[in-house]
């Protein structure tokens, strides 16, 4: 492709500072970390016919659960098909394109309220938001990395950071438009949404125009690469197609699966649990203050961990994520028999922290086994374990309690076992971390094929094929 | 090597302006949640 959005023109000239794509990475996942926040508009649009309270012909809040659960899904598809084709037109188009599909989305679900047609909606934010989700989730990620080589970890961390954060910006604002737009005809969904998408559009296209890729064989100034060979960084690329035929795609799927499947599990019923364990020491405005605190740290862990890796190497800092988890998770419910509510919240709130850190360090760990060059494409199939575990962390935390709670145990210990489950899948994730090795060198690719037009294809036929 | 042999400060401005256009939002965010998540210390 050639032209504007062309990958030859993202490339940085001379003197460009490297320190300018974080903040373009930022701007798109700022943007679309708005998705973790779409539950403020679920009531509102249980009333929009009905305006001050449902009608029957309004939306049910089971139907509009579905919107959610849509654009998770098509965010998992989108990462794990689209990630090749990043690779192959660089990150300015698919951040372009990931700003039309998720601005758009939300224009698409404007219309969806003022026909009050769900179906729109679904299409809208469900479908084509979700795909604007997932490429540009997955966008800035592999060029970060090549910007920079001598902190991949504090570089991937930064920007899922912002897409932690971007839930903090949508909450507010949402609530902040929705208050301005309502009145006596309108809820103002449908006003939130076109100023809305028209807000996102705007930022992900200045981050698609500000992202630049560095040259080829660029290197910070006055940086060497360490002259200590370590095992489990590799200088090699394995190629995107290569990657799925190697044990160690499989056993990085199943660490971020099974950690994110933990997290994910706890943090749906952390408001619920609070409440039911310090039962009356509680309001539901301080639980809902409670899981504000738990984002924070979800948040911040993206950055600490991630950062921290670069030090402490990613093998490590995941053995960190499940040695102290199977600990935390283990004393979760002694904590709370014992009414330490303090304890309690610093328990979940460092739970939380490994959470985020799971997410930000996957990159890194996936450049350091298969190397930088296909790392976007590898990072948005393996991105499926988080649609998985998505699914897979709700549905068995919420069975399990109810199976405690119909065999007659107390609700305020219905948490019990789920928390010592919990343990045991991180357990597992232990397992997986302990038997992952560097890639066998046969899966490298042999030349250093440019990834010009077509160098995709002529680097797919320099891999060794095993 | 492609780091700015000189200071320039007009590149620094547009630095320092991007890099504001992302965190003072997301510094607006984590003050909100932070206001909300003190209800649990009242």
């Amino acid at each position: 492709m050639s032209g504007f959005f062309s990958k030859q023109r993202t490339v940085a000239k001379p003197g460009y500072n490297r320190w300018m794509v974080p903040p373009a990475a930022l701007s798109v996942h700022l943007c679309i970390g708005q998705a973790y926040a779409f539950s403020v508009f679920n009531n509102p649009l249980t009333r929009v016919i009905g305006v001050t309270e449902s009608t029957p012909d309004d939306w049910k809040l089971t139907t509009l659960g579905w919107i959610f659960s849509l654009a998770i899904v098509f965010l998992g598809l989108s990462a794990a098909f689209g990630g090749k084709w990043l690779e192959k037109v660089g990150p300015r188009l698919t951040m372009f394109v990931a700003a039309c599909c998720f601005g758009g989305g939300f224009f698409i679900s404007a219309l969806g309220i003022y026909l009050h047609q769900i179906w729109l909606i679904y299409l809208g934010y469900g479908v084509i938001g979700g795909i604007g989700l997932g490429l540009g989730y997955v966008s800035p990620v592999s060029t970060l990395i090549k910007w920079f080589p001598d902190r991949r970890g504090m570089a991937t961390g930064m920007a899922i950071m912002g897409f932690g954060g971007g839930a903090m910006i949508g909450a507010p604002l949402s609530v902040l438009l929705m208050d301005q737009f309502k009145s006596a005809a309108s809820v103002g969904v449908m006003e939130t949404f076109l100023v809305m998408g028209g807000i996102y559009f705007l930022s992900m296209f200045i981050g698609s125009l500000t992202i630049r890729t560095p040259p080829e064989n660029w290197q910070p100034a006055g940086w060497v690469p360490p002259v200590v060979e370590n095992k489990m960084i590799t200088k090699k690329h394995v190629h995107i197609d290569q990657a799925l035929k190697t044990p160690q795609f499989y056993l990085l799927w199943l660490i971020l699966c099974l950690n994110v499947t933990a997290g994910i599990g706890v943090l749906g019923q952390a408001s619920v649990m609070i409440q039911e364990m310090f039962k009356g020491a509680v309001t539901p405005a301080a639980a809902a203050g409670f899981v504000g605190l738990l984002s924070l740290f979800n948040m911040g862990g993206r950055f600490f961990w991630s950062s921290a890796s670069d030090f402490i190497g990613r093998k490590n800092t995941y053995f960190i994520f499940f040695v102290l988890g199977i600990a935390l998770y283990a004393t979760v419910p002694s904590v709370g028999a014992a009414g330490n509510m303090g304890l309690f919240i610093a328990l979940y709130a460092v739970i939380l922290s490994m959470y985020g850190g799971g997410f930000s360090t996957i990159p890194a760990y996936l450049a350091d086994i298969f190397g930088t060059r296909y790392v976007g494409g590898i990072h948005g199939r393996l991105l499926t374990a988080w649609s998985t575990a998505g699914v897979l962390g709700p549905v068995l935390v919420n069975y399990i309690r109810e199976f405690q709670i119909e065999q007659g145990i107390a609700r305020a210990d219905a948490y019990n076992v789920t928390m010592y489950i919990m343990a045991g899948i991180l357990c597992l994730g232990f397992i997986c971390n302990l038997m992952v090795r560097p890639v066998h060198e046969k899966h490298h690719m042999r030349h250093e094929a440019t990834d010009e037009e077509g160098g995709v294809s002529r680097a797919a036929t320099a891999c060794t094929r095993g | 090597m492609n780091q700015p042999k000189s200071f320039k400060p007009l590149d620094f401005l547009f630095l320092l302006l991007f890099w504001l256009y992302v965190t003072v939002p997301l510094a607006w965010g984590i003050w909100s949640t932070l206001r909300k998540a003190l209800a649990l210390f009242n």
